[in-house]
Parts: structure tokens; sequence; C-alpha cells
């Protein structure tokens, strides 16, 4: 195990032009679960690939285990990595591709076939060891992928979008794998998605890129709850948090906060007439669109999330209401989060 | 039951109206005329001479002699028991066998080479592809210039760098193992640029995921080659043999420029043997004889390179 860490890493592929990644400084924890998470050219497979030794930066340092390794070649970091596409080698079986660190690295050869099964049983896939990967299911290949990089007990793993070739059913199932696999191994983690409900489930720390800049580093609560900037506040949760202009300030609460007045019980609450104009009904839940009238906020688009129990009617006006804790604040111009303060609605 | 049928005559249902493009696309008329004219032209400018010279094998046909004899195995015989001829066969293979294992190696070291990007790239792929657009017949005289005994570059270059004496340099193509040498490294030269166009083509199929990955999991540039990249390359690696394989063992264009098969028949193959028994030595029976010979292994590669195709298909 080892812990990760970046300087002021920055890569510019174009001179002259924005960076792909720009000033990253981040620490992981010790058998941490890290998520890099960002929309896609928000530089977060650049930077793992810079961490993974595949791409040189333009500045900065990294460090794996305390030592600095810019110079190190990807073999020399003691890292393993799961690729979006597993990048599986197609003409040799499954026990020849989980075999191959091993061959690469110099193993003793009678530990190779201990080793190998060792992985495979781990990743209870034990039986497909003659086969090719060819013949294997999506799922399959990402497990043998896994067991490919856990086989030389690396320092560090790095896993790009693994999930992201898996159909939804089998990327729930996947997922859960995952993290049952990262508990049981402990080894420092660092997982690229775009997906925000793949960071939140999986991340025991998130952080947010965007254009090559973290937005935002902490936990799935303190990123969901406590956005720094309205770049967070919209990119995670669905549907995203409603933003309000109100003078210089931006004003922001979340879908499952906007709720109907009498069910709010804070004293301390903002009341808005909200006009439905359309209702998706999900099961478990409502997702309701439409416009605030009255007041400053007048014929904003909001989105309101709401449990069953009441119905609604598309074209009738509700009074809705927010409590105040739960108001996120930002600079209008900076769109950074700011101290809350007292707002005329 | 027989109102029903009634019914149904009242109301003739109208005929379904013929759609041209698809009747004629079903019509086998169509399949035979799209495929004529390949096939014509198979039986015409390949069929035929083929035929023709199996036909000449077994008779005793000679330029400016009309008639013609069944001899059955004869000209076989004569042949196989002249020394030109096992020379030639020698030659032909020891040709085949060096310039294919030169052209494959120099072609996947410049297919490695021309794979990564650098700049100028694009100039430095069209300059190695120059040899083959050039016609062969062209770049074999360049060449016999390069090579000749009294004007040779190569020569003068050598005397100047005091390595040979004037008049003592090498004959390039007077002394049998230099023009061996000579007519492989010209062939090399032809070959090579067809061979990493193909082979550039196979390096660019693999993922860039692949020798990432590799080089994670520890494989240094060799291992990444050898264990990785040329055995996802083995199908478009054995076109690119099979191609060349019959390039080389059927060309005589080289031969016949640079050497004319001589000295003493060191450089004579089976292509310029047959040409010059059947056309310049007028005897056309055992020049069919001769190339005859070619089938087999020209069969066997065709048969490889058919199953190879089949492979890469079922993969």
């Amino acid at each position: 195990m080892a812990v990760v860490e970046t300087r002021d890493l920055t890569k510019v592929f174009k001179q002259g032009e924005l960076g792909a990644v720009n000033n990253v400084n981040l620490v992981t924890r010790e058998g941490e679960f890290l998520v890099f998470l960002g929309p896609s050219g928000s530089g977060k497979t650049t930077l793992l690939r810079m961490i993974a030794g595949l791409e040189q930066p333009t500045s900065g340092e990294i460090l794996i285990g305390g030592q600095l390794v810019n110079h190190l070649s990807p073999r020399e970091r003691r890292i393993a990595m799961v690729f979006q596409s597993y990048a599986l080698y197609p003409h040799l079986t499954v026990y020849k591709n989980i075999a191959f660190p091993l061959k690469a690295q110099k193993v003793p050869s009678n530990l190779h076939k201990e080793k190998v099964e060792w992985a495979a049983s781990l990743l209870g896939i034990g039986s497909l060891l003659h086969r090719k990967p060819r013949e294997l299911s999506g799922g399959e290949r990402q497990r043998v992928a896994l067991a490919r990089a856990i086989v030389r007990e690396p320092a560090v793993f790095l896993l790009d979008e693994p999930l992201s070739n898996l159909d939804a059913k089998l990327r729930l199932a996947a997922r859960e794998e995952l993290e049952r696999f990262h508990r049981r191994v402990g080894t420092t983690t660092i997982y690229v998605t775009h997906d925000q409900v793949e960071a939140m489930a999986m991340g025991d720390r998130i952080v947010v890129l965007n254009k090559g800049v973290v937005r935002q580093f902490g936990t799935p609560k303190e990123v969901y709850d406590d956005p720094a900037d309205t770049f967070v506040a919209t990119f995670l949760g669905s549907p995203p948090m409603n933003l309000l202009e109100n003078e210089d300030l931006i004003v922001g609460f979340r879908p499952e906060h906007f709720r109907l007045a009498e069910t709010v019980t804070d004293s301390a609450k903002v009341l808005f007439n909200f006009h439905v104009e359309n209702v998706e009904y999900l099961g478990a839940e409502f997702i309701l669109a439409g416009t605030l009238t009255g007041g400053i906020a007048e014929g904003k688009m909001v989105i309101a999330r709401l449990l069953l129990g009441h119905s609604f009617e598309v074209g009738v006006t509700y009074q809705f209401a927010v409590a105040e804790r739960h108001l996120k604040y930002f600079d209008c111009t900076t769109e950074k989060k700011v101290e809350a303060r007292a707002v005329a609605w | 039951m027989v109102n029903a049928d009634r019914r149904k005559d009242a109301f003739p249902k109208p005929k379904p109206a013929k759609i041209k493009s698809a009747g004629a696309a079903q019509s086998p008329m169509l399949g035979a005329a799209m495929f004529a004219p390949a096939a014509l032209y198979i039986l015409l400018l390949i069929g035929t001479p083929f035929v023709l010279a199996l036909y000449y094998a077994f008779s005793d046909a000679r330029i400016g002699s009309s008639g013609l004899h069944f001899v059955g195995l004869e000209n076989f015989r004569s042949i196989l028991q002249s020394p030109s001829f096992r020379t030639a066969v020698k030659n032909s293979v020891i040709f085949t066998v060096v310039a294919q294992s030169i052209v494959i190696c120099c072609s996947m070291m410049l297919s490695t080479a021309l794979e990564s990007r650098f700049r100028g790239r694009g100039i430095i792929r069209f300059l190695v592809l120059l040899p083959w657009v050039a016609p062969m017949a062209l770049g074999a005289i360049g060449w016999k210039w390069i090579l000749d005994s009294i004007y040779s570059v190569i020569t003068w270059f050598l005397v100047w760098l005091h390595i040979f004496k004037p008049y003592g340099a090498p004959m390039w193509l007077g002394e049998p193992k230099l023009a061996m040498a000579a007519v492989v490294l010209v062939h090399c030269w032809r070959l090579i640029p067809f061979s990493t166009v193909i082979m550039l083509a196979g390096q660019t199929a693999i993922p860039k995921e692949i020798p990432e990955a590799a080089a994670i999991d520890g494989a240094g540039f060799w291992r990444t080659f050898f264990q990785i990249k040329i055995p996802m390359m083995r199908s478009i690696i054995s076109v690119a043999v099979l191609f060349g394989t019959i390039f080389t063992f059927t060309d005589m264009t080289v031969v016949y420029i640079l050497t004319a098969g001589g000295p003493y028949d060191s450089t004579q193959t089976l292509p310029s043997l047959a040409f010059a028994t059947g056309i310049q030595g007028s005897d056309l029976a055992a020049g069919a004889a001769i190339s005859v010979f070619l089938v087999p292994v020209l069969v066997v590669v065709a048969y490889l390179m058919l199953r190879v195709a089949h492979r890469t298909e079922g993969a």
C-alpha cells in the first residue's frame, strides 16, 4: 500500500493552449478509494495516466509512497491499471494474461501457478483460465483485467472507467463486487469515472474536476451537501441543484429540499409559489418541473423531487418551501461558495 | 368454405408490383454478368497462358518451327539432368528465403519506427514507399549503374575512403557471391516498402491500450514486441510473407536486368532460366517445362494465403 501525491501537476498538450490538467495538488490516504469525477474532457484520465507513467507531466511532481516517480517508467512505479477497454491480450489465455505481469517482472516461474490461481479465485474466474478473452462476457473480461492487476500485489490500483463498457444491470453488480474487492485487498485505489452515482457510491473521497482544475476534493457527503461552486452543485445530483440569481448572489437548493410548504417543519424557511408544468412518476418518487411565480424569482424554472404521498396536477400552483439551512450561496461572478446571508425574496 | 373461396375469386388480389431494382438484384443473370469480367480476365490472361505452358511442356515446341509433337515427360527428364536447372532451383530458394527474411525484419523495424509520432513522419513515409511506386525496370537499371563494374558509385566511394585501391575494387555483378548479394539487395529495396505498408497497417490495428497495459505490467520494449505485438500481428505478417514469397519467387526483372543470370548461372533463378531457355534460346518446350516447376510452390503459397484469410475472417 502507498500514498499517491501530486504537486502542482500540469499537462499542456499544445503550447499556448489551456492545459488538460492544471496545477493539481492532492494526497490520497493509505488504502483509500479515491474517485476522480468529471465530465469528458475534464482531465481526469490525463491525470490518471500521468500517475501511471503513460503520460509525461509538463510540470509538477508525482510521488508514490513518498518517492518521486516523475522519471520512473510505468513498471517501476509499482502500480497496476485497469483500462476502460480492459486491454486484455487477445492471443493469450486467461491464465497467460494473468501470468504476464509475473513473467514480465521476472517472478520465479514456480510461483506463477500459485499466484495466478490465488488472483483467479479472489475474483471467481478459476474456471475460465483456459479460455481466450474473446470467449468471455464483458463482466468476465473485467474480472480478468482485475485479476491481472492484483496478481503482482501492486502498491496502487488505477482504474479508468472500468464499468462503462458494461450494461446497466451488470454495472451495478460489478460496482458492488469492486467495492467488496477493495475492502478485501485494501490497496490504495484511484478510480476515474464520469458517473456521479458511481463516484458517490464507491468513493471514500471524490476529486471533482472540470477543465483540468480541481473544483472540490472531499467526501461524497461534503461534495454533495456543501458544493464548493456552482459547477460541483450542478454536476452532482440528479436532477441537479436548482440555482436562482438573487442580487449579487446565486442561491441554490437541492430538488429534494424543495417541498410542499406544509411539510417543511423548520421555522426559518423561504416560501415559493410553484406552478407545476410537468410531472414524472418514477415509482418511488415524483419529479416535478415548473416555474416560480411572484417575487424576485418570477418565471425561473425549478425542479422538485418528492416522495409519494401527495398527488400533483399539471397547471396548478402549489405553495412550496425550502428550509433556510438547505440554501447554498454562491458568488455571482466567481460562482464560488460564499457564507450564508439574509436575502429578500 | 366453398363460399369463402368464391368470394376470394370474386375479388382477385392485385399482383404485387414488381420493384425493378430489387428483382434485378436477385436475378442470377445480373450476378453472372457482374462476375464475368473478372472470370474472363482470369481465363484469358492467366488461364490460357497456363494451359499453353502445360501443353508446350509436354511437346517439342520451338520458336520458328510450326510442327508440334507430344513428347511425354521428355522435357522434364532433360531439364532435371541439366546443371543449370539445378542451380536455378537452388538459387530461387536461396534468393526467396534470404530476401524475404531481410524484407520482413527490415519492414518490421521500419513500421515500428514509422508508427511513433515525430516531425516529418509524412515525408519519411512517402520516401519509404517510393521504391514500390517507381517502375521496377527503371529501379533495376538505376541499380545496374550503381553496381556497374566501371562507373559504380559504391566502388568510387570505397576507393575514395581508401578501403580499396583503384582497379582493385570488387566487381559487384561479376563475382558469383557478390552478384547474388546484389540481386537480393535490389529485391529487398523493392519489396521493403510494400511489406512496410502492410506491417504498418497491422501495427496501427493494435489498440493503443494493449502496449500501454504491457508497459504497466512491467514488459519492456522487446517483451512487448515479441510476446504481444508480433503474435497479435501474426495474420498480417503471414500476408506480407506470402505476397513477398510470390513476388520474389516469380520475379525475373531484377535478375534479367542486373546480371541476366550470370556470372556462370550463379544468379539464375527459375523464371530467368525459363525466359533464357524458352524465349532467348528458342526452346519453348523446355522453357515451359521449367516454368511449370514453379507451380507446386505457388499452389502451396496460395493455399496458405487462403487459410490465413479464412482464419482472419473467423477471428
